[in-house]
């Protein structure tokens, strides 16, 4: 714990809900990256919670952009902060919506060109900020206001999708985690390139549990083995610590999918078909992590 | 045009208000099982719990997570009266 700094950069406090993974996250976030560091933030529950204008919590610039646009702007800022002959940080900061559905032309164009930025997707799995609907990451059998009997198409993997423009750096964090979470945003803005940061984020209103099980929760999902936390460093991938306990043996999903509303009443199907993708998925990042494929 | 001013927000405490006023349950801190652990602070998303583990009333939505991830069991939430 001493090693994470003191200092602050959200000044008390957003607008965001009570127990809300987001804060917890950014917070760490702006730890490690200190204030020499500008957020882009699209379109998301960031975007709305920062302040009434003309105040506004945030501590370090923030741009707040279009919806499809911030790996664009990211670009941008790094090509002119980099000509200027700044170590400024460039950190997108967007929600699942923003990453793996509207925003990801613009990223994978900014992963393409290899601009030197971080982006970081916090993931709860919908779009959290219009009210709930289901997004590209919501989970099969996840109720939303859009799939009101369980969505019926399984979660984009889009941790594989960033991992084929080959960055330097892609990892998973989770909101439970906070130390883990600041050493990998330290290692991430540490090395050049284009970074990527898939962060769980359980939200209580949205997946229907109380304000104070967000951290609960969070690592409810890295012990049931359904959220894996790995690094995958220049090609190479690393599973992180309480993942690796979890892959050996892990606790039951059911425990993680009967303390959320938005699980309730799931057919045994959508169970199974969960069960079997993060089977599916553990197995792949093992076989990556000792080197089979 | 020197009119057009740009829509930039300036950092402020208390920009969206004191958010304490939302709270429906108070963390109340045991001094006596309290071991000064910290993840109460670790683990608030607000930041609202400070150095010398003192929650700030003015600010804390009141959420729970440092009650329920006290491993001493040191904090309790009780219900406002307002």
């Amino acid at each position: 714990m001493t090693e994470i700094p003191k200092e602050e950069y959200i000044l008390k406090c957003t607008s965001a809900c009570a127990g809300c993974p987001s804060s917890l996250i950014l917070r760490y976030v702006l730890k490690a990256a200190g204030p020499d560091t500008v957020l882009v933030v699209p379109a998301c529950c960031t975007s709305v919670i920062q302040g009434i204008y003309p105040n506004t919590a945030m501590n370090v610039p923030v741009y707040n952009v279009a919806f499809a646009a911030a790996a664009a702007c990211a670009s941008g800022m790094s090509e002119a902060f980099s000509k200027a002959g700044k170590k400024t940080n460039v950190i997108v900061y967007a929600g699942d919506g923003g990453t793996v559905d509207i925003g990801i032309q613009a990223l994978s164009g900014a992963f393409e060109r290899e601009t030197d930025f971080l982006y970081i997707c916090y993931d709860n799995e919908a779009y959290g900020n219009t009210g709930m609907q289901r997004s590209g990451s919501t989970p099969i059998g996840a109720r939303t206001t859009t799939t009101p009997g369980g969505k019926i198409h399984a979660k984009k993997d889009i941790d594989a999708i960033v991992a084929a423009h080959h960055p330097t750096y892609l990892a998973t964090a989770c909101a439970a985690y906070p130390q883990d979470l600041f050493k990998k945003v330290q290692k991430a803005l540490s090395l050049p390139g284009s970074k990527f940061l898939h962060v769980l984020a359980p939200c209580p209103p949205g997946w229907r549990f109380s304000s104070e099980k967000t951290v609960a929760m969070g690592k409810l999902a890295v012990r049931s083995g359904i959220w894996i936390l790995f690094e995958r460093e220049y090609g190479k991938v690393t599973i992180n610590g309480p993942s690796k306990a979890a892959l050996v043996k892990p606790a039951p999903l059911e425990e993680y999918l009967a303390g959320q509303g938005r699980f309730k009443g799931i057919d045994q199907n959508a169970i199974d078909a969960l069960k079997s993708q993060a089977a599916a998925r553990a197995l792949h990042l093992q076989r990556e992590a000792e080197g089979i494929c | 045009m020197s009119s057009c001013r740009p829509a930039m927000s300036r950092p402020k405490e208390g920009a969206s208000g004191k958010t304490g006023s939302w709270r429906v349950f108070r963390p109340v801190v045991d001094r006596e099982q309290c071991n000064a652990c910290g993840l109460c602070a670790m683990y608030c998303p607000d930041a609202a719990i400070n150095e010398d583990l003192e929650v700030d009333l003015d600010f804390c939505k009141g959420c729970g997570i440092c009650a329920e991830e006290c491993p001493k069991k040191a904090i309790t939430m009780v219900r406002e009266e307002h």
